[in-house]
This record gives C-alpha cells, structure tokens and sequence, in this order.
C-alpha cells in the first residue's frame, strides 16, 4: 500500500499528530504500520533508526524521509505540514487560556489519564517492534545485549542522550558490520 | 513578559535556534535546558513558570513535543516570535535529514550503510522501551493515582497488542477516566 497523493500525505500527518498526544512515534506505528500498511515493521524501524540519531525532533525527521520516499520534496513538505500545521495552531491556542485552565481538578486528571495511555502507548510499540529484530543478521544475542544497555543507560542511569547514542550507535555498527560481512560471505 | 523585545532581538533569537538545530539529536527537547539558560536567565524574556509551562502544555498537548518552541517564541515576541523560533529551530535539522535521508536510500544495501540501520535497530527499540519507562515513572511513583493509572497503561498495550482499534479512543477512554476522577 502507498499514499495516493501529497494531500493523502498532509492529511494522514495531521490525523497522526493530533492523536498525538505525548509522543507521535507511536501513533506513527499504529497508522502506518498495522492500519495503512504504507511501511512494514522493519522499514519503520529503518527510518525511525536514522531519523532519530539525527539532530531534530524525531517525528520531524519521520515525516520529512517518508514524505520524501514517496513524491520526493514536496511529498516531504506535505507529510511535515500535516504534521505540524494543526498542532501548532491548537498549542497557540491553548497556549493564551492555559493558565485559567490547568488548576481545575478534572483537567489536571484528564491530562493524567492521557499520559497514563501515552505511557502505554510507547510500551506496546516496543513490544510490536521486537518482532522486527528477528530477521536482524546480529542475532538474538547480540540485539537482546544493545536494546538492554541502551534501555539501562537512559531509563536506569539517565545519561545524555547524544552520548549513549554515539557510544552504543559506533558499537552497533561495528558489530552489524561484522556480522552483515559473515551473512554474505556464507552466501 | 518582564523586558520588552525589539526586532533585533528577534533576529538574535532566530540565530540561536538556528545554532542550536544542529545540537538537538533525541529531540528538541534535548536543547531545551540551554534554551533556558538564554531565555530566562541571560534575557530575562521569560520567566522560570512559563517556561516549564511551555514545556508541560507542549507534551499534553496532540501533535510532536517540539511544539513547546512556538510558544517560547510566541510568549516572548508574538506569533511572529513563534514562527522565528520555529522556523529556527528546525530549518537546518531538516535540510540535513532530507539530505542523509536520500543519500542512505540510494546506498541502500551497501553493508556500511546496511550495518547503521542493523546495529541501531535494537538501540532504538531499548530507547523506546526507556522512553516508556520514563514516561509512566511520575504515576508509578504516585501513592494516590498509581492502580488507575497502572491499569490504564495495561488495558493500552492489551488493546494495542490484539486489535487494529484506533488509538484515539484509548486517549479519550483515559481523558474520560481521568475527568471523573478514576486514575
């Protein structure tokens, strides 16, 4: 399956971004992958990957490759406009009647209630996406030992980002490498 | 707004979010501390409450968490100050991923480049799963809100996980949950 049009693009961007409430990446998932079937599993991985170890918000990097795989600069300038234009008008908005609001009991609530299933949100697409890892030529092992470092250094001793990336993003590479270079000599 | 901005300001502002695209790997809010330090303490264009007000409304609200940029800009200069930091914020980030973007796509199955999507795969999942740690911590931790807001996130991954259900009503089943004082 393939979007049809740049306007097919701006449209399912926009409808993924205000679902997203606390993380799009997620909502990203969910859309593209189980619901249009415009990427499978493992090519949302790939992008995902790359767009997240560039500098940027991720989702903007996203949206920018996908768009741009499909109908080149303008598909990629379509797929980010969807992805921002609405939202931005809505967060202006709330932005001038935040304060009145944010101290009645039942906001304060729902807006615990929203980030109680943002949280979830982001476990279940962990668990969608390990399925993707099985065709990986680094093996159970190898992949089973980067996920959890990765997870410890962020989740567990809280280190900047740009550090664990660049640490384990070398080490993964060399090792994928390696074992890419193995795979096709085998074959 | 404590100090009045002028157009030079704005133009000053524009640079610094320029520079600091550059720097935002994991997302713009990776930069945000050093936005701090020059919105606030350097400027005194914001105060310390709108500025994690900024930050608190961007992540609450639909749509990616950089959002909490236009409204620094806009509590500082306006919806003009919005659209220069967020223009500034994201021009020179885009222009480079769309640039490594179609050169990765044409090396597609170069083993150099086939390693970077590899080796990064499961890097990416363990962040995922640490973003999700991270994010329900505050009701984990909570004595009053942690059983609701455990089975919320629960029922969430069970939904997600058995059916193709958009995951815009689980958003409201937990907006409605909350509302009424469930979780």
């Amino acid at each position: 399956m393939m979007p049809r049009s740049r306007r097919d693009l701006f449209l399912t961007f926009s409808w993924l971004a205000m679902q997203g409430f606390g993380g799009v990446l997620a909502i990203a998932q969910r859309e593209l992958v189980d619901r249009k079937r415009w990427l499978t599993r493992e090519e949302y991985l790939d992008i995902y990957s790359v767009a997240q170890i560039l500098p940027g918000p991720n989702v903007v990097n996203f949206s920018l490759m996908f768009g741009d795989r499909h109908f080149g600069l303008s598909g990629a300038l379509a797929s980010l406009g969807g992805m921002l234009f609405l939202p931005m008008l809505l967060v202006l908005g709330l932005a001038a009647i935040y304060n009145q609001f944010s101290v009645i009991p039942e906001v304060a609530g729902a807006m615990r209630g929203m980030g109680a299933v943002a949280a979830g949100l982001m476990l279940a697409m962990a668990a969608k996406l390990l399925a993707a890892l099985r065709r990986n030529p680094m093996g159970p092992w190898l992949c089973g030992a980067l996920m959890l470092a990765s997870f410890i250094a962020i989740a567990v001793l809280r280190l900047p980002l740009v550090w664990v990336v660049l640490a384990l993003g070398t080490s993964g590479w060399c090792a994928a490498r390696w074992c890419i270079g193995r795979e096709r000599a085998k074959s | 707004m404590s100090v009045a901005v002028v157009p030079v300001d704005l133009l000053e502002l524009f640079l610094r979010f320029l520079a600091l695209s550059m720097l935002s790997i994991g997302g713009a809010v990776s930069v945000a501390p050093e936005m701090h330090r020059y919105l606030v303490e350097q400027r005194s264009w914001l105060t310390d409450s709108q500025f994690t007000g900024s930050i608190a409304l961007a992540q609450a609200a639909p749509g990616p968490n950089v959002l909490f940029v236009p409204i620094l800009g806009y509590q500082v200069g306006g919806l003009v100050g919005a659209v220069v930091a967020m223009v500034g914020i994201l021009l020179p980030s885009t222009a480079l991923s769309l640039w490594a973007g179609r050169w990765g796509a044409k090396r597609r199955d170069a083993p150099a480049v086939k390693a970077f999507t590899t080796g990064l795969a499961p890097i990416s999942i363990g962040l995922i799963a640490a973003t999700a740690w991270v994010l329900s911590l505050p009701f984990v931790k909570d004595p009053e809100h942690w059983p609701g807001a455990l089975a919320l996130m629960a029922l969430t991954v069970a939904v997600l996980l058995r059916t193709r259900i958009s995951p815009i009503w689980l958003i409201l089943v937990g907006a409605l949950a909350g509302g009424f004082g469930f979780v």
